[in-house]
């Protein structure tokens, strides 16, 4: 919640900076800058690429600044774990009315590190001094009858306030507590920052991804792991789009294809590939051919779907024009019909291979021997959240990659897209 | 005798709600060759299913097409089609469009080349022929079209609304083209325009259609196109005639226009 609010107030604080800031700086003079009406108006409406800077910084900014990472300067980062020693002097009273002063050294040690205590002299009295050592996040039990060895003694109060079973309170170090049965439990302060288990720092991800790179994980390689889901992608995108579009053509072509294979396509369409997953395993088992067969059976119903609009998408007056010049069936498929359709397919292709990437790395969750989200999924069960962070950046961004060298290709290849 | 032969077409059809339509009752038109023809009326009166018979796009329920003693079954390139506008191919260049018909023939390239060269240059296009049709403008892209329908040499050149799209100075620079070319070329062009100073223009010979069932109303044999050749289209308007023809024409739709006005108000 309160990571929610530092990200609004970044947010406006950011646009108004930049609107100050902006002020000062040479004003654009193109036709945009001098439309008056711009709420509404959605060409005048770009993309602000400072403020996608912006962006980029500040999500880097607040996860660093949780995690109390070196990429963000240490005065910026909120308050983390306490870690240090703390000494709490108690007093404690026997049956016999008598009282004696002992004490608790606790040693809050960082993650990763396994400091030795100093040990402490437990005293005379009937009250013995303890040094006890826990790491930070983790909370400290002191028992009675190490405080207390002879018994019949009860602790009245620890750093000069006085408690008794069951209480508590807090000191700048942590939360002191005395359980019912009269022991001594010691919370350190948590902190805003994250568990690294919970939230590794941004270094310790990248640290983490040339790790991988060179090491690999559990005999995987990085490369492996990323070659085999791409592959996957491709083989199934492939098989998809060789069946798949000729398939939309006939539908788009011919009454009886479509009136046959509408109620399966309609059908099929809306199901999402991950719930095939279970039977796909009954059928085909986890190996590839279980994950080819589900990456298919995801491109195979958009790229039909995208075939068919494409063939639907022509202009009756240019298949006419064609019929007029003396074009045969077959040169109208091929002059006309396929040019005409690429622009479709292509879209069909682009939301195929989000789908796809999305399915393989589920599928590979469930079950794989290698692949991104095999790796994922493995790291997971050991708590290795920067190895899943890494691979889910590496999802991430080659699910873009994709999908931006789709878009490139689009351009080049069929420059006429929209200018029908 | 070569020429193009209506022969008292009919044509009805069902409609998914049970009714039927008549779109065209006992049309027959005999248009010589190296006839221009401009077929007018108002919206529903079977002008453009008219046309789509002639070219072989529709069977008509009754009644023949005959081009050069052969009757028309379907579609081919003796009867070229020009249509409004969006009927280029954008994934073709200018120069590619128009050596479409040629290409399909399996015409050779250098052969063709010969003629596409000399219809661009007739429409005035010949440095563009490598651009992409889409950027060209609406006008450019009607001539593009004239020459692509001329480079298959047709008989008879089908022109549905060819200049409707356009803006009325690109419109009257295209009329004087479609004049130029039909004296040039001697080609028989039928035109179907819903503009009435077009159909007088570009109308040799003129057919007034009437609606429900489509059917032709009258027929006039104008001089206008013929002093229209090479000349300021402008100038032809100023004709005592001119005027005297549109206004007749025009109350004549409009008492059409009016008369299905009534019938529906009353039916409904």
């Amino acid at each position: 919640m309160s990571i929610l609010l530092i990200y609004i107030m970044i947010f406006l604080g950011c646009m108004i900076g930049y609107k100050l800031v902006s002020g000062f700086l040479t004003k654009e003079h193109d036709y945009t800058s001098l439309k008056t009406v711009t709420f509404g108006d959605e060409s005048s409406v770009e993309s602000n690429r400072p403020a996608s800077i912006m962006s980029i910084i500040a999500i880097f900014f607040i996860w660093g600044s949780f995690t109390g990472s070196t990429i963000v300067p240490s005065f910026l980062h909120v308050p983390g774990a306490f870690t240090g020693e703390v000494s709490l002097p108690y007093e404690a009273k026997n049956d016999a009315g008598s009282t004696a002063n002992g004490q608790i050294n606790i040693l809050v040690f960082p993650n990763g590190e396994n400091p030795s205590v100093e040990p402490i002299d437990a005293g005379t009295g009937f009250a013995k001094s303890e040094a006890v050592k826990v790491q930070a996040y983790r909370s400290a039990l002191i028992s009675q009858s190490d405080l207390l060895p002879d018994g019949g003694a009860q602790i009245t109060s620890i750093a000069g306030k006085p408690i008794a079973p069951g209480d508590e309170f807090s000191i700048d170090q942590g939360l002191v507590r005395m359980t019912d049965k009269g022991s001594i439990a010691f919370e350190p302060y948590k902190g805003w920052q994250m568990e690294p288990i919970w939230l590794p720092a941004p270094e310790s991800v990248v640290t983490r991804f040339f790790d991988l790179a060179q090491n690999g994980y559990q005999n995987v390689t990085l490369w492996e792991n990323l070659y085999w889901s791409l592959y996957r992608v491709l083989v199934g995108f492939f098989l998809g789009s060789i069946v798949g579009i000729p398939l939309g053509y006939a539908m788009g072509l011919n009454s009886w294809f479509r009136g046959w294979f509408d109620p399966i396509v309609e059908f099929m369409r809306p199901v999402p590939p991950l719930a095939l997953i279970p039977l796909i395993i009954i059928w085909f088992g986890i190996w590839e051919t279980g994950k080819i067969s589900l990456l298919f059976l995801a491109a195979l119903w958009i790229m039909v779907i995208a075939a068919r609009a494409g063939v639907s998408g022509v202009r009756i007056s240019k298949i006419h024009a064609a019929y007029s010049l003396g074009a045969s069936k077959w040169q109208i498929l091929k002059n006309v019909i396929v040019p005409n359709s690429l622009p479709d397919i292509f879209t069909g292709a682009r939301v195929a291979m989000g789908v796809c990437w999305g399915t393989v790395v589920a599928a590979e969750l469930v079950a794989a021997e290698k692949g991104a989200g095999k790796m994922i999924i493995a790291a997971s069960k050991f708590q290795n959240t920067d190895i899943v962070l890494t691979g889910i950046i590496l999802i991430g961004i080659i699910g873009y990659g994709i999908d931006i060298m789709m878009r490139v290709a689009e351009k080049y290849l069929i420059p006429w897209k929209g200018k029908g | 005798m070569s020429g193009l032969k209506i022969n008292d077409i009919s044509m009805r059809f069902d409609l998914p709600n049970g009714g039927s339509v008549q779109a065209l009752k006992n049309v027959t038109l005999d248009i010589k060759k190296g006839e221009l023809l401009s077929i007018l009326g108002p919206s529903g009166c079977g002008k453009t299913t008219l046309l789509n018979i002639v070219a072989g796009f529709l069977a008509p329920t009754e009644g023949q097409t005959i081009l050069n003693d052969k009757k028309v079954e379907g579609p081919s390139l003796e009867r070229g089609m020009v249509f409004q506008q969006g009927a280029l191919f954008e994934w073709m260049s200018v120069r590619k469009n128009v050596s479409f018909g040629p290409d399909m023939k399996g015409m050779p390239k250098a052969e063709s080349k010969i003629i596409v060269d000399r219809l661009l240059d007739i429409v005035g296009l010949q440095e563009f022929k490598e651009k992409a049709v889409y950027e060209l403008s609406g006008g450019m892209q009607q001539r593009v079209a004239l020459a692509r329908c001329l480079a298959n040499d047709p008989d008879v050149i089908l022109m549905d609304e060819p200049l409707g799209a356009l803006d009325a100075l690109t419109r009257e620079k295209m009329q004087g083209l479609v004049l130029k070319l039909w004296k040039e070329t001697g080609k028989t062009i039928i035109l179907i325009t819903h503009s009435v100073e077009e159909a007088l223009l570009l109308g040799e010979r003129l057919i007034v259609m009437a609606p429900r069932p489509g059917r032709i109303h009258k027929e006039y044999r104008l001089p206008f196109a013929e002093l229209g050749v090479g000349k300021d289209l402008r100038e032809v308007k100023k004709h005592k005639d001119f005027g005297k023809t549109r206004e007749e024409i025009l109350t004549m739709i409009w008492d059409m226009e009016e008369e299905i006005m009534g019938r529906t108000e009353s039916a409904a």
